[in-house]
This record gives structure tokens, sequence and C-alpha cells, in this order.
């Protein structure tokens, strides 16, 4: 309100007013701009460009050349290594089973539950609303004793149960849903109801589909939650064959597994279990750009 | 309308309980059951073996926190370190996140911008990768003759061995002006059975290496969240000022910052609770390691309880981790009802406006 009359009398002072700034256009960009971000920007990809490049270099020549983008020797044992000697494989298939189970139970858990707080008046909803928010302050490295101690107890310790159950809770999840549920319009599950759809159907056939956008975050959320999980595995199991992709590499780059620096085995195998979160976040990209804003806004 | 929903409370109770339950009972069981178990760990003797139910454990009041917080020992005394380790930790980290995410979001606030997205994805990127994945990369990166040594050299100085070094950052400088022993008054064992030369330490070589790994991969994210707080953000109030003739940085500082207030708040809440909480990089990068320098409370719990068997101790550090984050949170609420009160904020918008005039 005040904005109008400031520019009003702004307007009255403009040929006082030091004109710097108006001699560039509002929207044309120099060239300044340009390279202050491409510096910046080098910063934050270079580290993994050396990363990539180091993998395919030979031990000696990752410590003789440590910035070079370019290996003069190419050699790519450090990933045979990888798939022949070590048991890479088994983790990279037990972080995958382990994802997507994970990410299917979080869509349906959360959005069952979403839909339930946003729709159905039901007696204890404020009670179930209670808990969420409740157990969402509860910060997550805290949990890292408890939850052992309870897997343990459930004698579910060291099994796929273990490491998969205690991830399906997930707070946050429901309350996107929820969210998202309460914008749809409430007349879209009318018609259904009035034809009879019980309430399971409504959600399922009718509001689920229309839920895509706020599903396709809580894939992207969910699957790179588990798949970067590291202390949730380290108190869920023991064994080398339930051994995840974090703690297998977590534990070759703290040299419980391996000898020497090893720099081009690690590296490769970090940059190899990127990948899966690289493929996800250039798909949804734009998405996930704009997640936040929606949680900002919304 | 009221009526519709009495009939359908009825109609719905059954549908909503089942669909509610699979979610209740998950979070029951893995969020609610474990915390009040760990509370019972916590004020046990339970030593790893069989059920901590069983009736050989019994309960020992506040022995495991008073042995954290009160006996001087070796517990006592990795527990002070751990959390001064941990407060540099923060200190740095939330500043210099908040300060660099906000610089990069506005510099990629320009729609007229060709291929501002490039620089927006590039600037992201770090956040997508995992813990351990940039931990094996920042082992590499700060070796001893790893790329950023040398870079170090190639300006003619010559770098540190990073994640071997546990000289304090305040004690290296300190060095350089002569002082290099602690003087008497600082030395006698302090708070936690820390002496005040070691509070007073600064974050280790190594941990500083750790600290630019969090503002390197956290400020992606945080710069998401300013980014969409300022495209949000009412043009007109930014261009009135420009008429005004304020310069860009009276416009950044006076007229932009103020109006994001919510989200520095909203950056610098997570930030406290993302930072209390380093356990991933410690437990891939260094284990504690050089001379407990990157030790931190949620890694001290990790080991007291898996590797020394003292679960109750585990416990206890957990729930004081717990407190210190709650109470930090809580804080920041305070502070957030107290200075961002609508009215206040729109009467110092006006003001920052007004002094905007008067600088024309």
């Amino acid at each position: 309100m005040s904005v109008s009359t400031r520019s009003a009398t702004a307007a009255a002072s403009m040929p006082v007013s030091d004109s710097r700034e108006r001699r560039r256009p509002l929207g044309g960009v120099g060239l300044w701009p340009y390279l202050l971000l491409t510096a910046i920007a080098i910063i934050y990809i270079y580290p993994f460009l050396v990363q990539v490049a180091t993998s395919f270099k030979s031990d000696a020549e990752a410590a003789a050349t440590p910035l070079s983008l370019l290996p003069a020797n190419w050699t790519v044992t450090a990933y045979q290594t990888l798939f022949a000697n070590s048991d890479f494989p088994v983790w990279a298939m037990n972080s995958f089973i382990v994802t997507v189970v994970v990410t299917l139970g979080r869509v349906f858990f959360n959005s069952l539950a979403g839909y339930a707080l946003a729709r159905l008046d039901f007696r204890g909803r404020g009670l179930v609303f209670a808990l969420l928010v409740a157990v969402m302050a509860v910060p997550g490295v805290v949990l890292l004793i408890p939850r052992f101690l309870v897997i343990n107890s459930l004698g579910i310790f060291d099994s796929y149960a273990g490491m998969i159950l205690p991830l399906l809770a997930d707070a946050t999840g429901v309350f996107i849903m929820k969210n998202f549920f309460e914008s749809i319009p409430r007349s879209v599950e009318e018609q259904a109801k009035i034809d009879g759809a019980s309430t399971f159907r409504t959600f399922w056939s009718i509001v689920l589909p229309m839920a895509t956008p706020a599903l396709m975050t809580i894939v992207i959320l969910s699957f790179q939650g588990s798949w970067n999980e590291l202390n949730h595995f380290i108190v869920s199991t023991q064994s080398p064959e339930l051994t995840t992709l974090t703690k297998g590499v977590a534990q070759l780059a703290s040299g419980q597994l391996s000898q020497g620096s090893q720099y081009p085995l690690k590296l490769a195998a970090a940059a190899l279990m990127t990948v899966p979160v690289v493929i996800i976040f250039l798909i949804f990209q734009r998405r996930i750009m704009n997640v936040s804003a929606g949680a900002v806004k919304g | 309308m009221t009526s519709r929903r009495r009939r359908g409370a009825a109609k719905d109770t059954t549908a909503g309980w089942l669909f509610t339950l699979p979610i209740i009972i998950i979070l029951g069981v893995f969020l609610v059951v474990p915390v009040l178990m760990a509370a019972w760990v916590s004020v046990s003797d339970w030593a790893g073996r069989g059920s901590p139910f069983s009736s050989d454990v019994s309960f020992i009041g506040i022995q495991n926190y008073r042995q954290i917080l009160a006996e001087p020992g070796l517990q006592q005394r990795d527990f002070g370190i751990s959390l001064r380790n941990n407060l540099y930790y923060v200190l740095l980290v939330v500043p210099l996140q908040t300060i660099v995410s906000l610089l990069l979001a506005t510099f990629v606030n320009r729609r007229a911008m060709k291929g501002v997205g490039i620089f927006r994805t590039a600037f992201y990127f770090p956040s997508v990768t995992s813990a351990v994945a940039i931990t094996v990369l920042w082992l590499f990166l700060f070796s001893a003759t790893g790329p950023v040594n040398k870079v170090i050299s190639v300006l003619g100085l010559q770098g540190p061995n990073w994640f071997q070094d546990p000289r304090g950052v305040v004690h290296v400088i300190a060095g350089w002006f002569g002082l290099e022993a602690a003087p008497g008054f600082l030395r006698e064992p302090g708070a936690l059975g820390v002496s005040g030369w070691e509070w007073l330490a600064g974050p280790s070589v190594a941990m500083s290496a750790l600290i630019l790994m969090a503002v390197f991969t956290t400020s992606g994210t945080f710069m998401l969240l300013f980014l969409a707080a300022l495209q949000a953000l009412d043009p007109e109030v930014d261009e009135a000022a420009m008429m005004d003739g304020a310069t860009r940085w009276q416009r950044f500082w006076r007229v932009t910052v103020p109006q994001l207030r919510p989200t520095i708040f909203t950056v610098i809440t997570l930030g406290l609770i993302g930072t209390w909480q380093v356990f991933d990089q410690i437990y891939t990068g260094t284990q504690g390691g050089p001379s407990k320098t990157t030790l931190t409370p949620a890694y001290l719990s990790y080991t007291a309880a898996f590797e020394g068997q003292r679960w109750g101790q585990g416990a206890a550090i957990s729930f004081i981790l717990f407190f210190i984050i709650v109470a930090l949170t809580l804080l920041q609420r305070w502070v957030l009802r107290e200075r961002d009160g609508s009215s206040r904020r729109s009467r110092r918008a006006v003001r920052a406006r007004r002094q905007e005039g008067a600088v024309s």
C-alpha cells in the first residue's frame, strides 16, 4: 500500500537520484555475473570431476598429479577390483532392495495416513496428529542406540525386516501428503461417494491418481533418504551379506577392508554409489528445484 | 457443514483408524518405544547382554549421567572434548552455510540471465550425494598430497596434512604470535575435565576440513530455500528502493535481508538441528581422530555403547544431545517469535524504506 505512494514520490525525485543503476536496464546482465558464477561453479563441480578422473588413474598417478582431469594412463583396475574382488555388487544389491521397498512402503502408508488426516473425520484424529508432530521433533542420530534396542528385542537384528521396517517411519511424508490432499477440492470425491464407493476405493482410484506431484516428492525424498542412509544400517546389521553401499564404502574408506590409501578404488566406489541418486536428480530436476518452493510457501 | 461433518464422523471412524494404523504402529514401535527403552537403559546398569528388562538389570538412577557430567575421569573428559569439538563445528558451520547459501541464492536469482539454471544445478549438486560418498572424496581432496594441498603449493605455501593434524586452529594462530604453550591459569582442568586452554583451542585442522565439507554439501539445499523466498518477494519494494537511489548493497542489506527474516531463521534452525548430529562423516572419515579432535557426542554415544559396551552411558549421551537440540530449537523459536512479530516487521520495513528515502 505504501509502495505506490513511495514510487510516486520516487518518480518525482527521479532526476535528483543517482542514475548509475538505471543506465543498466533491469533485465540486462553484464559479463561480471557470469565470471563470478563460473568461478563458484568450478569450486562446486571440479571436486567431482577430479573424483571421476582419479578413479581411472593408478595409485601412484593419483598421488603424483592429483589435480589433472585426464589420466596419463587410463586404467579400469579400480572398477575391476570393485566388481571382481570385492563385495561391491552385494552392497549395491542390498541398497537397491532396501531403497525400493522403503520407497514403495512410504508412498503407500504416507498417502493412506495423509488422506485420513486430511479428509476423514474420526475420533482421535487430533491425537494421531499430535503423535506425528511429537515424533518429528526427535533427531535421527539420537535414535541410534534406541533403535538397536528395539530391533534386537524384536529378533529382527541382522535381517531385511530390521533394515526396512524402521525406515518406513516417516512423519514428514505424512505431512506432505496431508497438505496436498487438503488442496484437492472435496467435490472431486463427492460423486464417488454418492455412487456408493467405499472410502478406500475413493482414495485409491479417485484421489490418489490426482496426487502424483506429491507422490513424486515422497519418491524423491525416500529414494534419496534410504539410498544415502548409513547410521541405521550400522546398528541394524552386522553380517557382510546384508551390508549396504553406504556401510560398505564407509568401511572401505576407514581402512577396515583395505590397505594403503587406494584412492582410485575408494573414489570409484564413491562415484558409483552416487550414480543412482544423480539419475533420480536429473529425472526430477525441475521438481526438486520446486520442492522446497512448495515447502516454504505451503 | 457441521451436520455433514457429524454424520461423516460416525462413518469415518473405522476407516480413519484403519488408514492411519500402519503408520501409527511403525512410528510407535520404531520411534516411541525405542526412546522409552533408551530412557530406561540410560538409568540402568545394562551391559548389552540379554534383555534390558531382565531381572538382573537394576535401576541405578542418574549414575550414568553423573559419570559423564560430574565425575572426573576419562568418560567425562571424552564427553567434554566431544562437546567442544561439536560446539566449534556448529559455531562455524551454521553462520557460514547461512551466508554462503544466501549469497548463492542472490547470485542465481536473475530471471533475465541466460543459463542461470545450470549454475543452480551446479551449486545444488553436492547436496544429492551421500555423506559417505562426499567424505570419501574429502579424504582424497584434503590428503597430504591431494588436490587442495597442490593448489596451496601453487600459491607458494605448504598445506597441512589435514586429516592427521590435531592442532586447534586458535592454537595455531596463537603460535604465530609466539604463544606456544598454555599460560598457567588455563592449564587447570576446567569444565567437564577439559582445561581452559583446550576449550579455547578452536576446531582442529582436521575438523576444519569437515567444516568446509558441511558448508559445501548443505549450501545448495539452503540456497533453494532462499531462492524460493526471494522469488516470492514483491519486486516493487526493491524497485521502489532502487528509484530512491539506494545502491545494490543498501538494497540487499536494508530491503531484501529484512524481508527474508523468516527464511533466515528457518535455515538457522535446520542448521542447528543438523550440525549437532554429526555422525556419518566421523564414522566414514576420521573415527574421532586425530587425538579425539573430531569426536562428536553422536559418535561418542555410538562408540560408548557398541564398542565400549557402556550402554547406559551411550544412551545417556543420546539424551543429553537430544536435550541440547530441543533446547536450541525452542530458543530459536522464542527468538523468532520475539523478533518476527508482523507489525514490528512491517514497521521495520517502513523504517528501512524511509531511510532509503533519506539517502536519496
